[in-house]
């Protein structure tokens, strides 16, 4: 994986010296909170319900086993022993002091992590496939190309302050564990018909209060162009943008105002502009990234079978663990959904142990996915039981990956400032109801958010849940038959919302619908796109029968 | 009645004005009647306080509450998390919050 150079761990270091300056004048009264407020943002930390709210970015969603030790000593050290794992690969601490904040920063730095535009106005953490560089489906590993993009992005004068938050993603296989649709720029590294590599760029795509696809505006563009066409789509938006209404400020407005044909053919013509100002980063920067993400040292000629005969462990298997392109291999998946547990939350220790799992098993590599799991991406087939019980005594062992379970759920108005209402216990709630029932029910992505903004990816979710505020009371709205992958879709409300324990109910005759309707081997989704809504509206609103 | 609350600069902390300084609970909030607005800008300004803001709130024979549950959630803690609250050995602590 990506290790600093000295220019990356210089402006590091220069970032904690000057965070933990401003910090000194905050507390000493020569900076007003006004003045202060921009900066503590642009170094990830927020105000939120209990206390402030450290967001420490995770590139890609890759860690070292170095790095996730040092996320679980700063949970102790600094917060309440946690941490959570987010959907934009990140990780939050709850309860950190300002008078934290530097030091903080400062041993984030000494293993090339920081909290560098995390939030504000500017490109934020790129996203990618939590199983690139394991995996035999993908054309090539994408986490170079966004390492490309980082270094490119971060502290880039010119998009520093952008109408609003710009969020990216890279993937390079049909198969979009990403969302990558879902983001403001996706792209898709792909194979043309001539057999060379290019980039799909999809633009204007994203979540919140008005969810749109992102569509395709350059099937593929040159990979060593990468840099220019984001530079190209990034200043069609600075330019556009409408930076007088934040309602109306992310790019899926400006490319739906606009127009998917208009807003091409305007980056078209920047790109066309920049390729004659000589931008695109040397090809030898490029190489020099991609020989950190070659292939760790796989052994070869090892066994690929496994031994199945504990029931528990065959089913972490089916369920967590994945196919690898290296035999003798698997990607496994650590679920972070404990039944009852708090999605996407995972103790100090848990980290720890994590870092160490990694080092013994997984040639010290980590991977944190969109969906708050945690990923081992290489690991022999052989070690699979004796890893499986270390996590399992952990309570990391949960066998859930896709199914009802696996619930993605923003932090809600537990603790979150922006929210109306609580994600968490529904998750929870949800969680306890299916336990027996999950694997009956099978692949089943339910993800919840606790307001319009849907940090819990609601719109995406097979069954989504947005929480409401209705006159001072909790409300919860479902929608079916989102989807995140290759297939984007958006959910469609079913009608009028539930309280916390309707909400529940209203899921399981959702589900209950889907079994009586399964064709086969139809999933969740399949069957609601073949049968429609209105079986399921019909069973969720259905008036209980009156006796007498 | 009127409830003052805001963040301590330092520790983030959810603090409470009541009536003569900032407490960590919600119980010795006092009544700021009309006086909220000019007790946020003056203790902001002196940095005994982040971010204060008005609120409803109600006398209950418990003593004050929050009327809205966000900041009744402020008050205890998360509500998935009691063990992280104020009051930890209250079984009862987050029954009130919803």
């Amino acid at each position: 994986m990506y290790q600093y150079d000295t220019y990356d761990q210089a402006m590091v270091d220069a970032r904690v010296a000057d965070f933990r300056d401003q910090v000194r004048r905050r507390l000493d009264g020569s900076m007003s909170e006004e003045q202060f407020r921009p900066l503590r943002l642009m170094n990830g930390l927020y105000l939120q319900l209990h206390a402030y709210m450290l967001r420490v970015a995770v590139p890609y969603g890759t860690l070292s086993g170095a790095q996730m030790h040092m996320l679980g000593d700063i949970a102790d050290k600094y917060d309440r022993g946690y941490g959570h794992f987010t959907t934009r690969q990140n990780i939050q601490y709850n309860w950190i002091k300002l008078e934290d904040a530097g030091d903080i920063l400062a041993d984030l730095a000494t293993v090339e992590m920081h909290a560098i535009q995390t939030s504000g106005n500017c490109i934020r953490n790129t996203t990618s496939d939590q199983y690139a560089g394991a995996i035999a489906d993908e054309v090539v590993d994408p986490r170079p190309y966004a390492e490309l993009i980082r270094q490119w992005s971060t502290f880039h004068p010119e998009f520093s302050f952008l109408p609003r938050k710009f969020k990216m993603a890279v993937i390079a296989s049909d198969t979009d564990r990403a969302a990558m649709r879902l983001h403001d720029i996706g792209i898709q590294i792909v194979r043309n018909a001539a057999g060379e590599l290019g980039a799909a760029f999809y633009v204007g795509g994203g979540m919140g209060r008005t969810p749109m696809i992102a569509p395709l505006i350059n099937a593929c563009v040159p990979l060593d162009q990468i840099i220019p066409y984001s530079e190209a789509c990034l200043r069609v938006y600075n330019r556009h943008g409408r930076r007088d209404n934040k309602y109306k400020a992310r790019i899926k407005i400006l490319v739906h105002e606009l127009g998917k044909d208009e807003y091409t053919r305007q980056v078209e013509a920047e790109f066309a502009h920049l390729l004659t100002q000589n931008i695109e980063p040397p090809l030898a920067e490029l190489e020099r990234i991609k020989l950190q993400f070659a292939d760790p040292a796989f052994e070869g000629g090892i066994s690929d079978t496994l031994d199945r005969s504990d029931p528990d462990f065959a089913l972490w298997v089916d369920n967590n663990t994945h196919v690898h392109k290296q035999p003798g291999y698997r990607v496994v998946t650590i679920s972070l959904k404990p039944v009852g547990g708090i999605p996407g939350d995972a103790s100090a220790d848990q980290m720890r142990l994590m870092a160490k799992l990694a080092k013994d098993y997984s040639f010290d590599e980590l991977r944190v996915t969109h969906a708050q799991n945690i990923v081992l991406p290489h690991v022999q087939k052989a070690e699979l039981y004796t890893l499986w019980q270390q996590l399992d005594a952990a309570g990391l062992g949960s066998a859930n990956l896709d199914k009802i379970g696996d619930i993605i759920a923003c932090p809600g108005l537990d603790y979150c400032s922006l929210a109306n209402a609580r994600s968490i216990p529904v998750a929870q709630k949800i969680s306890e109801r299916f336990a027996a029932r999950e694997q009956q029910i099978g692949e089943l992505k339910l993800k919840i958010s606790g307001c319009i903004n849907a940090c819990g990816h609601h719109h995406a979710g097979h069954i989504g849940i947005l929480g409401v505020d209705r006159k001072g009371v909790e409300n919860y709205q479902l929608l079916l038959g989102g989807s995140e992958g290759a297939d984007t879709s958006l959910g469609t409300i079913t009608g009028p919302g539930f309280d916390e324990d309707g909400i529940v109910d209203a899921i399981d005759k959702a589900t209950d619908v889907y079994l009586a309707n399964k064709s086969g081997e139809e999933r969740f989704l399949d069957t609601y796109r073949r049968i429609g809504m209105a079986p399921f509206k019909d069973a969720i609103y259905a008036k209980e029968p009156v006796n007498g | 009645m009127k409830i003052l609350t805001g963040n301590d600069l330092k520790s983030g902390a959810v603090t409470w004005w009541d009536g003569a300084d900032w407490s960590l609970h919600i119980e010795q909030a006092a009544d700021v009647g009309e006086r909220g607005e000019e007790i946020a800008a003056r203790e902001n300004a002196a940095r005994r306080v982040l971010a204060p803001y008005v609120i409803d709130g109600a006398q209950t024979p418990d003593g004050p509450r929050p009327a809205h549950i966000k900041d009744r959630i402020r008050a205890l803690g998360p509500t998935v998390r009691l063990d992280l609250s104020l009051k930890p050995a209250d079984p009862a602590a987050g029954n009130w919050v919803i």
